[in-house]
């Protein structure tokens, strides 16, 4: 038995933890009754976690890459850094990423991550040549947009509620150097900001960076950031492929949560906006600050202390979406909840997965340590969101209600039928799905 | 000294995966050897795809040793350097009780080593040159109630070791004996190790690789256990017998 959790820090589970390296070792394993699968534990949720516990991160090998084709297969468990690592000095790049390279790519799968080009690109989903899963009697089951569809639809966004996800193949996205053409925007606030993602439709790449702790009229005052990958002649470097490796820094132990006051995250967003001075600022930079800029500073979930996180990341639609996003955030500066991160990113068409959280709108993820009335103003924050015909992101969820899960989520009965096809007698149930009742 | 092929026999142990990336960075041609052909396979095209190095596999059963001799015989090409790094911890309550369990541990760690480093020895012997590697372990220095039988096996391996190194050390051919303690691969999956104590398998493999291009004679990893060790092994019989170890 062993202590795990997510990245929040928050729930804490005693777990029995088992890992594995071959399709034979899993099988064994899934046939005793484990109540869930984990990978790197990069989730803010309760999706990986039960008392018994399959691990997939020693199942992790790269099994073939196409560079011609740009199609790359792997065991569930790899990283998608490891991955970057191999793919990029070839010419390809991840076609969704989140905003941390430490997931596996069963993760990404399972929780159909999106990244900063949803509204251009889609999910994780979007790009998958072909998925197999094991299936309740131990057999592999080869699924993707063509054929088992139904099965292919539940396991992308599934969070792990369809069995072992095994193999992934996806398909990359063509780049000529490893580096970002960003753009930056200053906005003043939020009434800015927003206009601002539509007159920016068009790149590729988009994010907002937004401070809530100003009052008045500078609340939401915010950074947005605008990418393209950039070409061989927009790159002065001679290694258009290769970038500097940047040096990690790492929190070793956790903050006492006293220290994180909004003293603390004033000083944190001022130096954050000292560095872009002017109001639009243009610049060529390696991938990796532009999409992992947190993944140098390796365990900064512990500044938040041994109590740890939420993350709240809802979406709403767009009709009504400026004055919704505008309105939640005024409830969390009137209630003095203060959140490190506040991150805004516009979404496309609903995806594939039957779970799946993206849904056109805008799409706002906020982290709140935790303290007291946390919990109960984040259900006030539910019903707004619900009200706004909007849902939270499972893969950043500790703790919403059934009730609200299943007003959201309308596609649930169609996730039923079909992860009975690979969940047979329902044999994984982690946390999660004791708390949502989703299958 | 330098390795231009390292046959590595148990490739799949969690050290032994460590040992062959830190290899094929390194530019060091591959057979890797083993029992489960798909866990051989995903290994070989990893380290294909990673370090776009020369690498084969070849199916091969420490306890098969009938099969040993035709097993080395049929390598088309002989390596310069050997890894033998597999061995079974087994389930010492369970091996107190049963002898198959017993057996298994034995013939692992032991005499499935023994007989096909004795061919491969005579190989390198008559060559003139080779890298012998064992992975041994700290188990083997002195016996423990909480894991004799496997220890017994251990200590087993590196009289062996120690022996083979003394009659090749006229020959040119090397023999390292690598003593690990905690490392963090799946065969402590679950077993609560001191942190200070316990290595990243990572680490194990770049250190494994440099004993042996450096022909070190015997490899403690992490360092601290020689000193560890010799404490233990210093430890008088009437006192270490009512020790709790």
């Amino acid at each position: 038995m062993q202590e795990i959790t997510n990245w929040n820090l928050y729930p804490k589970v005693k777990a029995e933890v088992k890992s594995f390296t071959s399709k034979n070792e899993l099988a064994r394993l899934s046939g005793m009754h484990f109540d869930t699968i984990r990978g790197n534990g990069r989730s803010y949720g309760d999706a990986s976690l039960g008392a018994k516990v399959i691990d997939t991160t020693a199942y992790n090998k790269v099994l073939s890459f196409d560079t011609e084709k740009g199609i790359i297969t792997a065991q569930s468990g790899v990283l998608l850094s490891d991955l970057l690592e191999i793919i990029v000095p070839k010419g390809w790049f991840l076609p969704v990423t989140p905003g941390t390279k430490f997931i596996t790519l069963g993760g990404a799968v399972a929780s159909d991550v999106h990244g900063k080009n949803h509204h251009k690109e889609g999910a994780f989903s979007n790009h998958i040549e072909y998925l197999t899963l094991l299936d309740a009697h131990g057999n592999l089951v080869q699924c993707s947009k063509q054929s088992n569809s139904e099965i292919f639809k539940a396991a992308c966004g599934g969070m792990g509620l369809t069995g072992p996800i095994v193999e992934i193949s996806l398909r990359l996205k063509a780049i000529e150097t490893a580096y970002i053409k960003q753009k930056q925007i200053k906005a003043k606030n939020l009434e800015n900001l927003l206009p601002l993602f539509e007159e920016n439709a068009s790149y590729t790449y988009s994010v907002a960076w937004i401070d809530c702790l100003k009052k008045g009229e500078n609340y939401g005052r915010s950074i947005l950031m605008l990418g393209e990958h950039a070409t061989k002649e927009e790159v002065k470097s001679s290694h258009k492929l290769k970038v500097p490796k940047s040096k990690a820094l790492s929190i070793p132990f956790n903050f006492p949560s006293f220290t994180l006051n909004n003293f603390t995250i004033g000083a944190f967003n001022q130096l954050y906006y000292s560095k872009n001075i002017s109001a639009v600022k243009e610049m060529v930079t390696p991938y990796e600050g532009f999409f992992y800029p947190l993944d140098n500073i390796l365990h900064w979930n512990r500044i938040y202390g041994k109590k740890g996180f939420l993350q709240y990341q809802f979406v709403i639609p767009k009709n009504d979406g400026g004055k919704g996003i505008i309105k939640i955030m005024k409830m969390i500066s009137n209630r003095g909840m203060t959140s490190f991160l506040a991150v805004l990113k516009t979404m496309g068409p609903e995806d594939t997965g039957y779970l799946s959280f993206p849904k056109e709108g805008y799409t706002l993820a906020l982290d709140f340590p935790i303290r007291k009335g946390l919990f109960e103003f984040l259900d006030e924050l539910d019903k707004v969101v619900i009200e706004l015909g909007g849902r939270l992101y499972l893969a950043k969820d500790a703790r919403m209600s059934a009730s609200v899960f299943h007003k959201t989520y309308p596609n649930i009965e169609l996730f039923r039928e079909a992860a009975k096809k690979t969940n047979l007698s329902k044999d994984f149930n982690s946390d999660l799905n004791k708390r949502l009742s989703i299958i | 000294m330098h390795i231009n092929h390292l046959l590595i026999l148990g490739a799949n142990s969690g050290i032994a995966e460590a040992v062959a990336y830190e290899a094929a960075d390194k530019g060091i041609k591959l057979t890797l050897a083993g029992r489960s052909e798909e866990k051989l396979i995903a290994l070989k095209s990893d380290l294909t795809i990673k370090y776009e190095s020369e690498v084969d596999y070849v199916l091969f059963d420490a306890f098969n040793i009938s099969l040993h001799e035709a097993f080395y015989d049929s390598l088309p090409n002989k390596p310069d350097a050997v890894l033998c790094a597999f061995g079974i911890l087994g389930s010492q309550e369970k091996a107190q009780q049963d002898w198959q369990e017993t057996n298994a541990v034995i013939e692992s760690n032991f005499t499935g080593a023994i007989s096909i480093l004795n061919i491969i020895a005579n190989d390198f012997e008559e060559k003139g040159a080779g890298i012998i590697a064992g992975i041994s372990s700290v188990a083997g220095e002195r016996g423990r109630q909480s894991n004799y039988i496997y220890g017994a096996a251990k200590a087993g391996f590196t009289a062996y070791l120690s022996g083979l190194r003394n009659r090749m050390a006229k020959s040119g051919v090397h023999v390292l004996t690598v003593k690990p303690g905690f490392v963090k691969t799946k065969m402590l999956e679950g077993l609560e190790t001191p942190g200070p104590l316990t290595a990243k398998p990572e680490d194990a493999g770049k250190a494994i690789l440099s004993a042996m291009i450096k022909k070190r004679n015997t490899l403690y990893y992490k360092s601290i256990w020689r000193l560890i060790m010799y404490i233990i092994k210093s430890i008088p019989e009437p006192i270490f017998k009512k020790l709790n170890l």
